[in-house]
Parts: C-alpha cells; sequence; structure tokens
C-alpha cells in the first residue's frame, strides 16, 4: 500500500477529483496550505507598496492506494494538475505500513 | 425648523453615526488578521467615549458663548437648556465629533495599547476637536467670523484628523518589522462594505451640513457622488498606468479621497466644480499616499495621505471653485473672480494644521508618560485580538 501526497494548483482541485473518480478512487483529503518551491511565492500590490508574498496558497490532495493502483493514480493527478506553468506542485509517493477502517475494523487493502 | 428640516436632520445624524462602524469596516479589511478585532474597537469604542465627552462638556466648548474667538465657554455644560432645534443640531454635531477621532485610529494600527486609545481619544476630544470645531463652525469663531468657509468639515474633520494622525505616528513609532515584513489587508471585501456606508453615510455628512431640507442640501448630496465616484476612477486610472493593475482597494480608496475633498465645498461648489475637485483628490491623494515610502513614517491605513491629503486638496479648492450664485453664504473663489477668500481658505488649512499638529503631539505625550503608547514586542506579535481582547476575529473550527 502507498500513500500519495499531491501538492497542487487550488483551481485544480476539481479537475483531479474528477480524474480520481475517473480511475476508481473512492476517498481522498484535501487540505489549503502554503508553500512554495521553484515558484518561490508571487509579489502582491497594495496601495503601490509591492509585498513579496513566499508562501502561496496550494492543496494538498492525500490517496491511500493499493500498490497496483499507485501507477494509474500518480498517472490521474499529473495529467488532471499539469497547466504546463511554474508552479503545477509536486506529487509524493510514500510507503504505508497499515490501514484500519474504524468502523469495522478491517485492516490492509480492504480498507482502503 | 420645519418638519422637513427636522426629519432630514434626524436621518442625517443616524447616518453620520453609521460611518464610524463603516470605517471601522474600511480599516479592519486593511489590518491583518490578528489585529482586526483591535482595529473594529478602536472604532466602535470612540463612539461612546465621544457621546459622553460630547454631551457633558464638549458640544458646549465648541458652541458655547464665544471667548476671544477661540473656544466656547461653559453655558451648555450638561447641555444646559439646550432643548428642540439646537438639541437637533447638537446630536448632529456629535456624530462629527465621533468619527473625527475614529479616523485617526487607522494611522496607529497594529501597534497602539487600547487604553491609551481610550485615553488620547477623550482627551483629544475634550481639548482639540471642540476647539477646531468652535474656530470653524461657530458664528463667532475666528476662522468663521474672518470669512473662511468649511461646509462639512474639511478642516474641523479631515485635516485635523490627519494632522492628529500624523503626530501620534511620530510619537509612536512605526509597527514591528516595518518595511521588511508584509503587511497586507486580510480582508479587502471587508474593506469594499466599509466604503460602501462611507460613501452612503457621506450623504447625511455633506447634505445634511445644509441645516436644512433645501436646495443647498440637494447641491451637497449632487456634488459628493460625483466626486466619490471620480475620484475613484481617478486614483484607479492612475495606479493602473503606474503598477499595470487596477485594484479594489484602489477604487475603495480613490473614493474615499473624493469624498474627503468634497466636504468642504460640498454646498458651496457647482456638479461641474465637483468633478475638477474630485479629480484632483482621487490624482493628489494618490501622490500623497506614494510619497510615505519616502518619508519613512508609518501611517498605516494612509490617513495623512488620505484624509489630510484631501482636505487640504477640498479646502483650498474650496477657495477657487466657491460660487456665491450656488450658495449665498460664501464669497465667490478665484475661478469666478474672487481673490481674497482663497487666500483665507489656505492660512485656514495652516492654522489648523499648526494648532492640531501640536496639541496633539503634547496630548500624545501625556498619554505615554501616564499609561505608555504601545503594546509590547510579544503582544505586538502575537496580535493586539488575543493579547489585549482575549478573542479572535476568525474562528475557524468549533
Amino acid at each position: 500500500m502507498k500513500l500519495i501526497i499531491a501538492f497542487i494548483k487550488p483551481f485544480k482541485l476539481d479537475d483531479v477529483k474528477d480524474a480520481l473518480k475517473g480511475v476508481g478512487v473512492t476517498g481522498m483529503s484535501v487540505g489549503e496550505i502554503r508553500g512554495f518551491g521553484r515558484q518561490s511565492g508571487q509579489t502582491e500590490v497594495y496601495r503601490g507598496a509591492e509585498y513579496k508574498v513566499e508562501f502561496v496558497p496550494k492543496t494538498r490532495v492525500e490517496v491511500a492506494v493499493d500498490d497496483g493502483d499507485v501507477e494509474r493514480v500518480v498517472s490521474a493527478i499529473e495529467g488532471a494538475a499539469r497547466t504546463g506553468e511554474i508552479g503545477d506542485g509536486k506529487i509524493i509517493v510514500l510507503p504505508v505500513e497499515q490501514v484500519l477502517r474504524i468502523r469495522t475494523g478491517e485492516r490492509g487493502a480492504d480498507a482502503i | 425648523m420645519s418638519e422637513g428640516t427636522i426629519a432630514w436632520l434626524l436621518t442625517s445624524s443616524a447616518l453620520v453615526l453609521f460611518m464610524t462602524p463603516g470605517l471601522a469596516l474600511f480599516y479592519g479589511g486593511m489590518v491583518r488578521s490578528k489585529n482586526v478585532l483591535n482595529m473594529l474597537m478602536k472604532n466602535f469604542f470612540t463612539i461612546s467615549i465621544v457621546t459622553v465627552v460630547w454631551t457633558v462638556i464638549g458640544y458646549s466648548l465648541a458652541f458655547g458663548t464665544d471667548i476671544g474667538g477661540f473656544i466656547g465657554g461653559l453655558d451648555f455644560l450638561g447641555l444646559k437648556g439646550v432643548e428642540g432645534d439646537a438639541l437637533l443640531f447638537m446630536v448632529f454635531q456629535m456624530m462629527f465629533a465621533i468619527i473625527t477621532p475614529a479616523l485617526i485610529s487607522g494611522a496607529v494600527a497594529e501597534r497602539m495599547k487600547f487604553s491609551a486609545w481610550v485615553l488620547f481619544t477623550t482627551l483629544w476630544a475634550l481639548i482639540v476637536y471642540p476647539i477646531v470645531a468652535h474656530w470653524a463652525f461657530a458664528a463667532d469663531g475666528w476662522l468663521f467670523a474672518w470669512g473662511v468657509r468649511d461646509f462639512a468639515g474639511g478642516l474641523v474633520v479631515h485635516i485635523n484628523a490627519g494632522v492628529a494622525a500624523l503626530a501620534l505616528v511620530f510619537a509612536l513609532g512605526p509597527r514591528k518589522g516595518y518595511g521588511t515584513e508584509p503587511m497586507r489587508p486580510h480582508s479587502l471585501p471587508l474593506t469594499l462594505i466599509g466604503t460602501g456606508i462611507l460613501w452612503f453615510g457621506w450623504f447625511g455628512f455633506n447634505a445634511g451640513s445644509a441645516l436644512a431640507a433645501d436646495g443647498i442640501a440637494i447641491n451637497a448630496f449632487v456634488t459628493t457622488q460625483i466626486a466619490a465616484a471620480v475620484a475613484a476612477l481617478a486614483w484607479v486610472v492612475a495606479e493602473w498606468m503606474k503598477t499595470g493593475k487596477p485594484t479594489t482597494l484602489g477604487a475603495a480608496s480613490g473614493a474615499v479621497a473624493g469624498l474627503v475633498a468634497i466636504t468642504p465645498g460640498a454646498g458651496f461648489v457647482s456638479p461641474m466644480s465637483a468633478i475638477v475637485i474630485g479629480l484632483a483628490g482621487g490624482f493628489l491623494c494618490f501622490g500623497a499616499v506614494n510619497l510615505k515610502s519616502r518619508f519613512g513614517y508609518d501611517d498605516s491605513l494612509d490617513v495623512v495621505g488620505v484624509h489630510l491629503a484631501g482636505g487640504i486638496v477640498g479646502s483650498v479648492l474650496l477657495g477657487v471653485f466657491a460660487q456665491s450664485s450656488v450658495n449665498e453664504f460664501v464669497p465667490d473663489g478665484l475661478l469666478f473672480g474672487g481673490g481674497a477668500f482663497f487666500i483665507k481658505q489656505v492660512v485656514a488649512v495652516l492654522a489648523v494644521m499648526a494648532f492640531t499638529f501640536v496639541a496633539s503631539y503634547i496630548l500624545a505625550r501625556i498619554v505615554k508618560a501616564l499609561v505608555g503608547l504601545r503594546v509590547d514586542e510579544n503582544q505586538e506579535t502575537e496580535g493586539l485580538d488575543i493579547s489585549l481582547h482575549e478573542e479572535r476575529g476568525y474562528v475557524l473550527s468549533e
């Protein structure tokens, strides 16, 4: 089992959600976060004063998947989140030791 | 007073009162989210402070029997004998006395102690405001008697508040991290709602200052609308050309700058003159706000750039565009054959600036000696909402 964490542009969330549903993903978590990568922030101007805002709004999507689904899910996110512009984000894949569905007590891949 | 006038002045008084919570939102949106409640409170609480000060003694000092053209006497202490029409005039003027110190609060945002603000506002509403109001609004005040005109408070409200803001900023010093850390407005939607409320209330402020439901009130209402709209256009065009983007904050700032600029002349100039005054207010206040960074003082929300600069523009341009054919109680300005009146307007601006700067700076030093002006560094970093009020503006989870 793997945990896939994707950092994407906030306005791409709906596209990514639809793409994930399209490849059979049944659940995900999302969070509004701030951060910077190579895009390294943006400039905002208020009453003529320029502010360098280092942390820009991003959306983090987390999906736990079975090993066999990893490539499909990663490709779905990649395809849906890409604009080609700087700041499209990153996808990270982590190993998962255990998954447990609290209501039923199921463990492992059945709980995903 | 006719029934129509009474109805209009009661309505106008409520409109002007509404400007202060509007101002609270206008300013509240421009501070960081950790200081939003403190910003709102500095405005909202001023309503309470000044209502008491004005009722007990302030009104008498402003409009009591003249003493040397400088200040009113104590004959209306505790509103003694102030009844009927005079009582209506008293409450209308009270709303101006409230919003004027509230305007100052934008300059000291995010760092001034609440206790210091309460003390400063009390003293300022007790001493500075009534004196300047007497000079320009009372029949025997030296400026009014000399021939200076201030229709709704360019001198008394905007220059007065703008200069006091400058004095207080000098006494207080800049915010921690000013110029190095980003200090962005946290909610421009709040600022825009506040601007709308200010604009709405300003019809009471300016058209109410006709003190009658008559043609002068109508003229003031129309010039107010025109100047505000034109100045918002001017500000946005100026920033669009300079930085390449039209901004929401620019439109809001421009509208307020136009409202300020037309205030001294609303009932004295024609609608066409209001277009020129609005243009000047928008462009010049935009310029003044942009100059701030050259001087390096931290007038946090540009009270000087908008209210002092706009007040000066409006008061001086009244000396240019005043028309006795619009209002028989004003002499003609430069453009219509006058001359002396223009000089008087300039002298009045300088006199109010000099008096209010010195008086406000002294009051600030007194408050500093008594309770201190600033929160400590940790409180400033944590935010004034939690450290001074033990409240949060935005609770995002239950």
